[in-house]
């Protein structure tokens, strides 16, 4: 299976994905001139999982669509996969699997005829086409739906059968628009798994998540970005280390009462997220002490949760944690 | 900007809808030849009775020539707003197109010559119908096939045009029923043009339905002489170059901003 999706083998030394000072503002009748992309650089190595993370609204949709050239940028210079964007989008597009955020599988075609239509946009020569779409359809586990109309898939399936679509052409670069949104558990882990495939196989992949799980889980190297900027990039592990303390205790329905919690500030930093309170600490031992000796003034124990600190805090701590509206 | 289509591309998105044009055989049947056929035997038949005969013509052969430019028109137009609609907002088909090397010029181009060979398709029914009531004597008739084609392109690209502007559905009512059914109704469809008052011919000539029935006319009908076929087909071109071009701006601006 390994030869037939991956190009392993790469010895191209151009990144999959270099941006500088990319820009992108739209005209809107009501708010004057928006800024959704502010001068962004971006450099994804190849053969690596990279991850776009913001809010809603933070311009992770609008930078894709310009890597894709499905959106002109306003100025700034992009390369993908050593092409030039835009301008050479049809040579990029040949090499590009797109994932889209909403399911754009054709609802007037069965699965296998989604795929073949989709060859033949690409050009793709007849000759062994039909193999190359039955290991698709086994990479996908849609063997057994070969025939079925889309419409009768689950959210899981179309979502498998838009990644094996976007796998028809070989892809260089595999860029995913919040691939897991809307699934349950057990088809997100299908499709993790299949995402790791495709990694272990040399592909590039690109994709945008609000999961701070998933992106822990598939990312090599991430940014967070919000306002149309990047705030902060790299590992996983080097994001957390850099911006929270190892350890948080989370103090349920303690942010009525925060005041009595308010000479914790000292072992940590103290925030207030919806109805509980977080400690961020490097000695959770210590802090566990100082809550318990807290504990005979309160009116009722305190209820604690304590894990390692995670992307998820990292997140809030960089992008703030005031409520997103719209999109 | 380029806005030459690559034939290839604009194959691969004529081919798809071919292939799902198979599926709903029999409903598209229904409607692109079925309706006209009525018309074209109620109208035909009914109205004949009084009538007799139209500019030398039976009344069902005079009509039965306008019903095949009329419903290469409306076939084209139709399937340029509803479908193609349906396939770049509601459907996202246009969407997963251009993740592909395919591009904004090559999608339109396969899209018109998808309306084009809907509307032959649509006039080789009539022409059956007519055949079969012996309306059609000399082989020459036969090119009303790629005289269905060239009507259909250059009605396929104002279509187009429609839905790349339209927020929903409702708003080709205003394109039928402000341009498509007053043009259907003053183009020699159902009546010679020289019965409306002189000084509306020239405004008549702009529109690309009159030289449809024109053309038709003159070559289904071996009585009625084809007057002026070369301007009748220059002015149906006209329409297509400018149909493709304002259809791809407005589409790619729709579609890319």
């Amino acid at each position: 299976m390994s030869h037939c999706f991956g190009r392993s083998t790469t010895t191209d030394s151009t990144p999959a994905v270099l941006a500088r000072g990319l820009c992108k503002t739209f005209k809107h009748k009501t708010l004057g001139e928006t800024v959704a992309v502010d001068r962004l650089d971006l450099c994804v190595p190849r053969g690596v999982c990279f991850g776009l993370l913001g809010p809603n609204g933070a311009g992770k949709t609008t930078t894709l669509r310009m890597l894709l050239g499905t959106m002109p940028p306003s100025s700034g210079s992009l390369e993908i996969l050593g092409l030039t964007m835009p301008g050479d989008e049809c040579l990029v597009r040949a090499k590009l699997g797109i994932v889209p955020q909403a399911d754009n599988l054709d609802p007037d075609l069965s699965v296998i005829q989604n795929l073949r239509v989709y060859a033949s946009f690409f050009g793709l020569p007849h000759q062994n086409l039909d193999a190359h779409l039955d290991q698709l359809l086994a990479f996908a586990n849609l063997t057994d739906r070969r025939e079925h109309q889309v419409e009768s898939l689950s959210g899981g399936m179309k979502r498998r059968l838009t990644l094996a679509r976007a796998l028809i052409n070989a892809p260089e670069l595999v860029v995913l628009d919040e691939p897991t949104t809307g699934l349950d558990p057990q088809a997100r882990h299908t499709l993790w798994s299949r995402l790791e495939e495709l990694k272990a196989q040399g592909t590039t992949l690109l994709l945008t998540t609000h999961y701070m799980d998933e992106a822990e889980r598939l990312c090599d190297e991430l940014v967070v970005m919000d306002h149309g900027r990047v705030l902060d990039q790299g590992s996983p592990q080097a994001l957390i280390a850099r911006h929270v303390e190892p350890w948080v205790i989370e103090i349920r329905h303690a942010a009525a009462v925060a005041q009595h919690y308010a000479c914790l500030d000292g072992v940590g930093k103290l925030e207030q997220h919806g109805s509980s309170l977080f400690l961020y600490t490097h000695d959770r031992h210590h802090a566990l002490t100082r809550i318990e000796a807290l504990a005979p003034t309160l009116v009722a124990p305190p209820i604690l949760l304590q894990r390692p600190a995670g992307l998820e805090d990292v997140f809030l701590r960089l992008t703030g944690r005031d409520l997103r509206e719209g999109a | 900007m380029n806005f030459t289509p690559n034939l290839r591309g604009a194959g691969a998105v004529f081919s798809r809808n071919l292939l799902v044009w198979r599926r709903l055989f029999w409903p598209a049947l229904v409607m692109n030849f079925g309706e006209p056929a009525l018309y074209l035997l109620g109208l035909g038949l009914g109205l004949g009775h009084f009538i007799g005969e139209m500019d030398g013509v039976s009344y069902l052969a005079f009509l039965a020539s306008g019903i095949l430019a009329s419903s290469a028109m409306n076939t084209a137009s139709f399937e340029g707003m509803y479908s193609v609609y349906t396939r770049m907002g509601p459907q996202k088909t246009y969407d997963a197109m251009l993740a592909t090397p395919l591009r904004v010029q090559d999608i339109v181009f396969g899209e018109m010559l998808w309306c084009a060979a809907k509307a032959a398709f649509s006039a080789v029914g009539i022409f059956i119908v007519a055949l079969a009531l012996g309306l059609i004597t000399s082989p020459s008739a036969l090119w009303v096939v790629p005289a269905a084609i060239l009507i259909g392109l250059a009605f396929a690209g104002p279509a187009i045009m429609m839905s790349a502007i339209a927020r929903n559905y409702d708003f080709f009512n205003y394109y039928v029923v402000l341009l498509l059914t007053p043009m259907l109704l003053v183009s020699g469809v159902f009546y010679p043009v020289d019965s409306l008052p002189a000084g509306l011919r020239p405004w008549l000539d702009l529109l690309p339905l009159t030289h449809a029935v024109e053309l038709m006319r003159g070559l289904m009908l071996e009585d009625v002489a084809l007057l002026r076929p070369w301007s009748n087909i220059a002015v149906l071109s006209l329409y297509v170059f400018f149909g493709f071009y304002v259809a791809t701006w407005l589409v790619r601006r729709r579609l890319l901003e």
